[in-house]
């Protein structure tokens, strides 16, 4: 039965994650509105603001400026832009190639299972940052690079999971019950065992978006995703290490986001997942 | 036999061993049944009674075709289904029903009741009035129309149990197998389980084989019983007569050792000899 | 005589305040098998548990009194506490797999209470153990020490469980459900076993199932329990003469005998569930839970 306790902090878990992950997401599409200076625009009378407590604030730079005389707040909020974008895009398509892999080689089994999982041992024993290097340098910079690259390497993620998954449910009886009603074996793989099996997608989803922002900025950070020009976390953070001891708000600040954003991801998959289930609903 | 449901004839089934399975390669092959022959009757409820590695769950997998045998022929109302593949298995499917051992992983969690007893209808042809057809399947078995609503979750052991019962005679089904069907459930529920199967069985005139490891229970609902043991059967014939004199040693062994539910200062008396590990 | 296991009015609630256990009270007599028998949430595991102190941090001990040898364990501080029921008490649990740690020797794995919780020496704790090993008849006691748990049969298993148990003679062994996995005739030997060991270290048993048939094998007296709640009590041969509460009647009715096939296995009846339900709101309308 229900314990209420873990039914609690499922709640509390979706609503401050989910809440700040809206916030966050409805900025970044509102940018040209809510953003209170261009991203872009350089003033080097500006340069190295102090954010709005300090004293040397300036109205209308909240969070500050860094060394070009850039808004700070406004440049986090467009590079959320590129986050979400990658977040999304690349977790789906690892999500969709992953899990159905998964799927199929736990379910069937045999020799779909060795085949599939041969190909996940020989992809996991690539170091998965090198990787991404690897794959950005041959594809070219770009956010549909940096896309097709953490798709490409993280599907293995979902396909351990969901396999792992999917042969625990195939043991149960239903499934055996379903073939004694007369059901093929593709269509109790898709109406018994995959709607068992999506809690568990849904949580590594949004894990998994969250670690596609934090690869995202790492590729920024070596300057390997998207064109300089563009404000990206990683981008901003990688600036603002230069600039630590003039002015320590370009770093902390785009890497608060960043950490908030990521643990919202994976903190709102897990409260979703305790949701999902039956058992303890 | 005249006209036998089932007919079986030097019946062997093979599994892959995945506790010996090579790091490379396929798992070598364990032979659990090691050639049976029996003809199951029709419109009675026979018994197959066994320990643990026995062969009677995977027999009755043989029966119903969820396993495909290795030799040997299973013949169901009088054609041949040892090796029909999946696709031609299929408009058979409706005679060969089955009642799980564990009603909590045999009812997918995620649906409700009805639609639980509804999908093999569907599935089956059988589409036509549905909803009625639910109902009366959950009132056969002695549960509320309303429960058509809930999951399982929400549902005794008992009751996941009936379900199981409602989903199988809902198709009218030439042959049920009831695999284990009452071992996880308390004494009491477990008579009223048992009761209920009687009464459907003599109602409905069933075919039934009742896979048990309890012979007080088989004694009680089966006119006939096959004793199993390692893969093989070693007596088989009708109850009452196996009861009043097993021929087998084995038997007798598995008779005595049945604890019941009265004083018997003997029971426990002669030490047993030193056992291999 | 000074009983191995008094409780007294033994009553546990949950955190929501379900009453789980309603005013327990049993005793068990040196050298003597109490068996208590129930259904599925009668509570009778968690009884088993309170003694040994293990009982899941969800359940709370509302009030009432265990006593092992005449010492109250509530006298005592958790550490003392501890020592004593290490001390006096030992298991024999249901799953002999799940009981052995997979990874670990057999060997070590059995003489570690001796030497670790009791202080024995090593050869000491080693001795006694192949002792006890001949006494649950395993003719191969080398190769069993050796062994790691997967290595045996469930039998087998079991006998290890109830060697060690035995081991450190113990005043009180706590059996739940210790034949419950088995197959019929293992259960048979097991049950030969633990009475023959038990007769002749003169151990007081708790034994808890759920099967009137091993109730009326293994044990002298017996508690019957249905939620939570001691329905009766009494000698193991006047409860199978005479039972007293409808309840006992038709648990005693429902279970299976070959021997009287169409006797047995009856349905219990409703009257005497509504009875139950009606003695347990009663229970439960007198008693407040008393604070601190």
């Amino acid at each position: 039965m229900a314990d209420a306790r873990t039914a609690k902090t499922s709640n509390a878990r979706i609503w401050l994650a989910g809440g700040w992950l809206l916030v966050a997401l409805l900025a970044t599409i509102f940018a040209p509105l809510l953003a209170p200076q261009d991203p872009l625009a350089q003033d080097l009378l500006y340069e190295r603001l102090p954010p709005f407590w300090m004293q040397g604030a300036e109205p209308g730079f909240w969070l500050g400026t860094d060394s070009l005389g850039r808004d700070l707040l406004s440049r986090i909020i467009y590079g959320g832009r590129v986050a979400f974008l990658v977040a999304f895009a690349a977790a789906a398509a690892a999500c969709i190639v992953g899990s159905a892999l998964g799927l199929a080689a736990g379910y069937f089994g045999g020799w779909t299972d060795r085949v599939v999982s041969r190909i996940v041992d020989i992809w996991m024993a690539f170091p998965p940052v090198l990787f991404a290097i690897l794959l950005v340098a041959v594809l070219g910079t770009g956010l549909s690079s940096v896309i097709i690259a953490i798709a490409v390497i993280d599907w293995t993620r979902f396909c351990r999971v969901v396999r792992a998954e999917a042969m625990g449910q195939a043991r149960m009886d239903y499934v055996e019950s379903a073939r004694i009603a007369g059901f093929g074996r593709f269509d109790i793989m898709l109406k018994e065992v995959l709607p068992n099996v999506l809690p568990a997608i849904v949580a590594l989803l949004s894990l998994e978006m969250g670690i596609a922002v934090i690869v995202e900025a790492i590729l920024s950070f070596v300057n390997l995703s998207i064109s300089t020009d563009d404000p990206t976390w990683g981008g901003i953070i990688a600036e603002g290490r230069l600039s630590i001891h003039q002015a320590w708000w370009v770093l902390v600040f785009p890497l608060v986001t960043l950490f908030l954003t990521v643990l919202s991801f994976s903190q709102f998959g897990e409260g979703l997942k305790a949701r999902f289930d039956p058992v303890l609903r | 036999m005249a006209d036998p449901m089932f007919s079986v004839r030097g019946l062997k089934v093979a599994l892959p061993d995945m506790a010996r399975k090579p790091a490379f390669g396929s798992a070598p092959k364990i032979e659990i049944l090691k050639g049976l022959d029996f003809d199951l009757p029709r419109h009675q409820v026979t018994g197959i009674v066994g320990e643990s590695g026995s062969g009677k769950s995977t027999l009755g997998r043989a029966l119903v075709r969820l396993l495909e045998p290795s030799e040997g022929a299973v013949t169901f109302d009088g054609r041949d289904i040892t090796h029909l593949p999946e696709g031609e298995l299929r408009p058979l499917r409706r005679d060969l029903q089955m009642i799980f051992q564990d009603p909590m992983s045999s009812l997918n969690p995620r649906r409700t009741i009805g639609a639980i007893i509804a999908a093999p209808l569907r599935q089956n042809g059988m589409a036509g009035n549905l909803a009625g057809r639910v109902a009366e399947a959950l009132r056969r078995v002695g549960l509320p129309e309303n429960f058509a609503k809930r999951y399982r979750h929400e549902l005794s052991g008992g009751q996941r149990q009936r379900v199981g019962i409602a989903r199988a005679l809902a198709l009218a089904p030439k042959f049920v197998l009831a695999d284990e069907i009452v071992s996880g459930l308390d004494v009491s529920t477990q008579a009223q389980i048992l009761t209920l199967l009687e009464k459907l069985a003599s109602e409905m005139g069933l075919t039934v084989a009742f896979i048990s490891h309890d012979l007080s229970v088989i004694r009680r609902l089966c006119k006939q019983v096959i004793v199993m043991r390692h893969g093989q059967i070693v007596e088989a014939g009708p109850t009452d007569k196996i009861f009043a004199a097993p021929r087998d040693a084995y038997t007798r062994e598995l008779i005595a050792a049945i604890p019941l539910p009265e004083i018997d200062a003997g029971w426990l008396g002669e030490r047993q000899g030193k056992e291999a590990v | 005589m000074i009983p191995a296991l008094e409780i007294s009015g033994l009553s546990a609630t949950l955190a929501n305040g379900a009453r789980v256990l309603r005013s327990v009270s049993l005793t068990v007599e040196p050298g003597e098998v109490r068996a208590l028998v129930g259904e599925s949430g009668a509570g009778k595991s968690m009884i088993g548990k309170a003694v040994l102190g293990v009982l899941p941090p969800s359940v709370r001990i509302a009030e009432g009194r265990i006593g092992l040898e005449g010492t109250d364990l509530g006298d005592l501080s958790a550490k003392a506490r501890r020592a004593l029921i290490g001390a006096k008490t030992a298991l024999i649990p249901q799953d002999p797999l799940t009981a052995l740690n997979p990874s670990r020797r057999i060997g070590p794995q059995t003489t570690d209470r001796l030497t670790k919780i009791l202080g024995w020496d090593g050869t000491r704790a080693d001795a006694r153990i192949r002792q006890l090993l001949d006494e649950v008849q395993i003719r191969d006691p080398e190769r069993v020490l050796r062994s790691y748990p997967h290595e045996l049969s469930g039998g087998m298993r079991q006998r290890v469980l109830i060697a060690a148990a035995f081991a450190a003679e113990p005043r009180l062994i706590v059996a739940d459900e210790p034949t419950t996995a088995l197959d019929v005739t293992v259960q048979k030997q097991i049950l030969r076993l633990i009475a023959a060991l038990q007769r002749e270290h003169g151990t007081a048993i708790l034994f808890v199932t759920h099967d009137l048939g091993v109730v009326a094998k293994i044990s002298q007296k017996v508690t019957v329990l249905y939620a939570g709640k001691v329905v009766e009590e009494a000698d193991t041969p006047a409860l199978f003469a005479d039972p007293k509460h409808p309840y006992t009647r038709a648990l005693m009715a429902a279970t299976p005998k070959y021997t009287d096939p169409f006797a047995s296995l009856k349905p219990v009846d409703e009257a005497v569930l509504a009875g139950l339900a009606t003695e347990i709101a009663a229970a439960d309308r007198d008693w407040r839970a008393p604070h601190g």
